[in-house]
């Protein structure tokens, strides 16, 4: 029996991916939000649906002083933990945060700040346990600043940036690090504001792949997998023109 | 107060008639739901589910449309009741996927598995066993309504039993069902014992339909409805009950296993003549052809829900889309004499109809807009042609003198003044929408067309 904690178990992309999870045999879940009574659904479909044992756990991102309490009570109710999924994140309109540092400060505090300090704890952890594994969601945004959403990118570059040195740090103990970099997807957070939804992609390919990422113990997931060509291509223009585009 | 904002798009019911611009809201949760709700005051609403029902029922033009597909979580199952309680976006293919291998199956399903909870109530949807089992809403036990006033509140038959009964079958427009708890039944086997006898023409599926159908727990006939002449209305009967496990083959090793069948798609919409007279009659008549007078096993999807196996099958009918049309004609007014009208008019016309089925049904529930009562009904598809809204006046008219109704969930052409007459407790259904929903919150394309709210 294989327990996960799932940080931020409310969005779009967390529920697909817990029930994908939860379809393979002997998952059981810590699931968490600010707000627990929103899993209360969730949590009961999950025992229903596929008889995963499910702990609800209030979790508040910004509140770093507590995070040491919150993950060693974690480890007492669900006993041990095998992985941590992080999947939350917070994305403001680009000219807001431009205009509003509160805004600006509240997306790196949530996408970058807390996850150092919530993924520092539980890398201790598993290192010291020699197993498991880290996975977080960050994006695609965070491989090149644009100006139409770099203080989201450059929240989520930080972000990826700590995984990848966390993922060198725990190599050698055997502690899987996933780092999710989906583009746009059909979610709570784009619906309504993409215009075109052609482009968004389906929420359960995302968790088929995160899915795939953590079987398969890869280390960086584009998502849908095209991302990783078409991110490849932006990466590859040199600066002296790339600041002229419009992309 | 943060707002789920919506996506105005295109938007069709299954018939892919009418297409209407609506401002489609997708919410994730109750809350997301009566934040719409608050947040558009002076805007109409109606909840659509997976988009099943034919043609206007859970379209609303210009105005709102809340999509429920989200809130699709398993609440509780009692073991010992059977009774299982979920968010209305649940399916019921989802119900199957879950429930079957645990040995429980749906205790009604229509056509097709694709279809909410929510709408399966809405719509008070029927199967191959209303004549002995009735309704969808027999099996729900209550469920909570989402009123226009922002209340949420819980109808069965003891409590708000009105309001139960404006819902059951009341189209969306009492308000949005969150939740709904409804029975399931045991099943031995995920197959059913079909037994197949052909009628040559319409007095003999009569004839066989009064002689025993109260002996199969499932009936239903394919007919031949471009068939005239002495074989007018010549039929295939398809009779059946769950299977026991001693029913079943010695090789079969999990008695609750669907086959797995390869999804088949259709990619595009087929040109507008591909359904046509001759290619329907050529079918008509090699189908009727392939069927022998036995008895054999078929599983439950085969059974039920032989479409589903085709994604987006309201695709060969082209991009003018169909209307399906259904119509029931009560017992003691001369049903036969009814259908035989309705089907000559079709076969005069060459209006070729793909899929048509007759079954018997049975008594009326308390549903103020429930369509299903004892006697007879005939369910057609009819392609988008020109001519086609007189003629389905006239078949309303053919339905009305004999003291018939249409299938709400189908009908993409009644006139106020014909469903006023084909639903004589509309009134009473009014009465109790003003109660639950004073402002009119809820109304859809169909309201307005019925005029049920303006």
């Amino acid at each position: 029996m294989r327990t996960i904690l799932i940080l931020g178990a409310t969005s779009t992309i967390a529920q697909a991916t817990v029930r994908k999870l939860a379809a393979r045999s002997n998952m059981n879940f810590v699931l968490t939000a600010r707000n627990t009574e929103e899993l209360k659904p969730l949590k009961q479909d999950l025992e229903i649906r596929y008889s995963a044992s499910v702990i609800l756990k209030s979790f508040d991102a910004l509140n770093f002083d507590q995070h040491e309490t919150f993950f060693s009570e974690v480890i007492e109710e669900a006993g041990d933990i095998h992985g941590v999924v992080l999947m939350y994140g917070a994305m403001t309109d680009q000219k807001q945060a431009e205009n509003d540092f509160s805004a600006a400060r509240n997306m790196i505090d949530v996408n970058y700040t807390s996850a150092v300090s919530i993924l520092n704890i539980a890398a201790n952890y598993f290192e010291e346990m020699k197993r498991g594994f880290i996975c977080a969601v960050s994006s695609v945004a965070g491989d090149r600043g644009r100006k139409s959403n770099y203080i989201y990118g450059s929240t989520k570059a930080g972000l990826s940036v700590y995984l990848q040195g966390l993922r060198n740090r725990l190599h050698a103990s055997g502690v899987q690090v996933l780092t999710v970099k989906p583009g746009m997807v059909d979610t709570k957070m784009t619906y309504g504001v993409v215009e075109n939804s052609k482009l968004l992609a389906d929420p359960n390919k995302v968790a088929t792949d995160i899915q795939n990422g953590l079987v398969k113990r890869r280390d960086v997931v584009y998502t849908p997998w095209f991302w990783f060509i078409i991110m490849g291509i932006i990466k590859l223009i040199p600066e002296i023109i790339f600041k002229r585009t419009d992309i | 107060m943060k707002v789920t904002k919506p996506v105005k798009k295109k938007i069709s019911g299954w018939g892919n008639y009418p297409v209407e611009s609506c401002f489609v809201y997708r919410p994730e949760n109750e809350t997301d739901i009566h934040d719409i709700i608050e947040g558009t005051q002076d805007f109409s609403h109606i909840a659509y589910g997976l988009g099943r029902s034919y043609a206007d029922t859970a379209l609303n033009k210009d105005q709102g449309v809340i999509r429920l597909e989200q809130l699709n979580h398993f609440l509780h199952f009692d073991e010992d009741q059977r009774l299982l309680t979920c968010e209305a976006g649940v399916t019921l293919s989802d119900i199957i996927d879950v429930f079957l291998p645990r040995g429980y199956f749906l205790p009604v399903t229509p056509g097709t598995k694709l279809v909410t909870v929510g709408g399966a109530i809405a719509n008070d949807v029927h199967g191959k066993n209303h004549h002995v089992d009735g309704c969808f809403s027999e099996f729900v036990t209550s469920f909570d309504l989402l009123t226009g006033s922002g209340e949420v509140m819980t109808c069965s038959r003891e409590e708000n039993s009105e309001v139960f009964w404006a819902t059951v079958g009341g189209i969306g427009l009492t308000g949005i069902i969150l939740r709904a708890t409804i029975s399931l039944i045991p099943v031995e086997s995920a197959f059913i014992n079909v037994t197949y006898e052909k009628a040559g023409h319409l007095d003999e599926a009569f004839d066989k339909f009064i002689e025993n159908d109260q002996n199969y727990k499932y009936s239903v006939a394919w007919i031949d409805c471009l068939s005239s002449g002495s074989s007018l209305g010549r039929s295939v009967l398809m009779r059946g009950d769950h299977a026991k496990q001693s029913d079943l083959p010695m090789n079969v090793q999990d008695p609750y296993a669907l086959p797995n069948k390869f999804p088949l798609k259709m990619p595009v919409h087929a040109p507008g003549m591909a359904l046509n007279y001759w290619s329907i009659s050529a079918f008509n008549q090699l189908y009727y052809s392939s069927f022998k007078d036995e008895s054999k096993l078929e599983d439950l999807t085969s059974f039920f829900h032989p479409l589903d196996a085709i994604d987006d099958w309201n695709k060969l009918y082209g991009r003018n889309g169909f209307v399906q049309y259904q119509a029931v004609f009560p017992k003691d007014q001369q049903p036969k004499e009814g259908i035989r009208k309705l089907l000559e008019r079709l076969s005069s016309d060459k209006r070729s109809s793909f899929l048509a089925v007759l079954k018997s049904s049975g008594q009326a529930n308390h549903g103020m807009l429930s369509f299903p009562m004892e006697g007879y009904t005939l369910a057609l598809d009819i392609p988008n042609k020109k001519g086609l809204f007189p003629f389905l006046k006239e078949l309303d008219e053919i339905v009305l003198a004999h003291g018939g109704r249409v299938y709400l969930a189908k009908d993409a052409s009644l006139d106020e003044e014909t469903f006023k007459q084909m639903y004589p407790r509309w009134e009473e259904f009014l009465n109790v929408k003003q109660q639950v929903d004073p402002k009119g919150v809820f109304r859809s394309s169909m309201s307005r067309r019925l005029g049920l709210t303006d």
